[in-house]
């Protein structure tokens, strides 16, 4: 079981609660049983192909996935991933 | 009219052009060209037209010079900000880099709370013009660091000038003053709306404030992306961020709901149809403005590039590369 933090913008969608034990193998699995969990998170975070959306931004500690194997980066128990927004105005 | 003159180097009046007398960095903030879109806007009849303010050419490379100039001299002006005080503010990125580039010329220090997801690219700029960073939770987003910069202002009162963009009035006035005069004048009067993405809202509420009272008639657009989670650079949904107090929702006529995915395909576009390598927020301000102009039979739609694209190359989803 690996932790996800979630972004206040999208905590709405997880009845306000910031940091979710969500299982899986790989960053996609985990992200796919989070929005299982809550599916108001879906289309926040994939698009109609089930693809990530652009400007989500998902880390594991320091770093970013795009810079490890995407998706199919392996999760180990008690990994800590972040969802991280884009900055907003100002 | 200067700006003109010393824009049209290529123009047949390159004989009587005189060169800006530079008094110093500030001096060159400001009357930025107003450029018309072409190819991304053929669809349209020739009765309409789409002008976009390119305030990159300001000298810290953003729209975000102008306020960020206007609370520096307002504050020295009225004794808050003087020797052995520091300007203290948060930014996502553009206002911390004129601030910096201000409080360098001057001699000024700035402190200043970043989320610490800010592109590398804004922070290394940050850190190169010699500006002291306190990175604040990634997952509070922007209003995290308005929330860390509020409490470092309430407890060392004299350490810090707190600048706070959201809710200073010199914010927008620094639009009421310049952006909105100098639209007028580069459309000779003739501009019908003028659509702009909010941020503190300091660019349209001002420059929208002035042209309302020039001319009544002129609509003023508002764009917000079109959820909470967002990739839209710059840009506040307003619905559930920190509301900035300088945000006078009366002043619009209208609010454009942007999808962050539109923006990244007109960034893409403004690049490679019109030469036009603009930020993420300039994109969703086409998108939005190109949407108005498709209603028109006739007008002069006006819309506002607050930056370049550099600080985003980072983001290789962007651009496709
Ligand atoms: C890239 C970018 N776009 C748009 C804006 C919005 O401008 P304003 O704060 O005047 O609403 C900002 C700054 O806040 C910005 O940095």
């Amino acid at each position: 079981m690996a932790t996800i933090r979630i972004p206040t913008p999208l905590r709405p969608y997880t009845n306000g609660q910031s940091d979710l034990t969500v299982s899986g193998e790989t960053v996609g699995q985990v992200l796919d049983s989070l929005v299982q969990q809550y599916p108001a998170l879906r289309p926040h975070i994939f698009n109609e192909n089930g693809e990530l959306r652009p400007f989500v931004n998902l880390f594991i500690g320091e770093e970013n996935i795009n810079d490890l194997q995407g998706t199919t980066t392996p999760v180990k128990d008690g990994d800590r991933i972040l969802l991280i927004p884009s900055i907003a105005g100002g | 009219m200067d700006v003109d003159l010393s824009r049209s180097l290529f123009g047949a009046d390159v004989a009587v052009t005189p060169l800006r007398a530079v008094g110093g960095l500030e001096t060159l903030v400001g009357n930025t060209p107003l450029i018309p879109l072409r190819r991304v806007t053929a669809h349209l009849p020739s009765t309409v037209q789409v002008l976009a303010k390119a305030e990159w050419f300001n000298p810290g490379g953003s729209i975000k010079d102008r306020p960020a100039l206007n609370i520096l001299r307002t504050a020295l002006s009225q004794g808050k900000l003087h020797q052995g005080k520091r300007l203290l503010d948060s930014t996502s990125g553009n206002m911390g880099i004129a601030y910096a580039t201000f409080g360098a010329a001057l001699g000024i220090g700035v402190t200043l709370v970043v989320p610490a997801n800010a592109s590398p690219e804004r922070i290394a700029i940050l850190k190169a013009l010699g500006a002291e960073l306190i990175l604040s939770d990634p997952s509070e987003g922007s209003d995290g660091a308005i929330r860390v910069a509020r409490q470092m202002a309430a407890q060392q009162p004299e350490r810090y000038f707190y600048a706070n963009q959201y809710d200073n009035p010199a914010n927008w006035q620094a639009h009421y003053c310049t952006t909105g005069p100098e639209i007028f004048q580069q459309t000779k009067g003739c501009v019908t709306h003028l659509v702009a993405g909010l941020g503190t809202s300091g660019t349209l509420i001002g420059a929208g404030r002035y042209l309302r009272e020039i001319s009544p008639n002129v609509q003023l657009i508002a764009v917000q992306p079109n959820s909470p989670f967002h990739g839209l650079e710059g840009l506040k949904h307003m619905p559930t961020a920190i509301r900035p107090a300088i945000f006078d929702e009366s002043v619009l006529d209208q609010t454009l709901w942007v999808e962050t995915e539109e923006a990244y395909r007109m960034a893409r576009r403004l690049a490679q149809e019109e030469g036009l390598f603009v930020g993420i927020s300039a994109a969703a301000a086409a998108v939005g403005a190109l949407k108005v102009a498709e209603q028109l039979e006739g007008g002069t739609v006006v819309t506002i590039f607050p930056d370049a694209g550099y600080k985003y190359l980072s983001d290789k989803a962007l651009w496709g590369i």
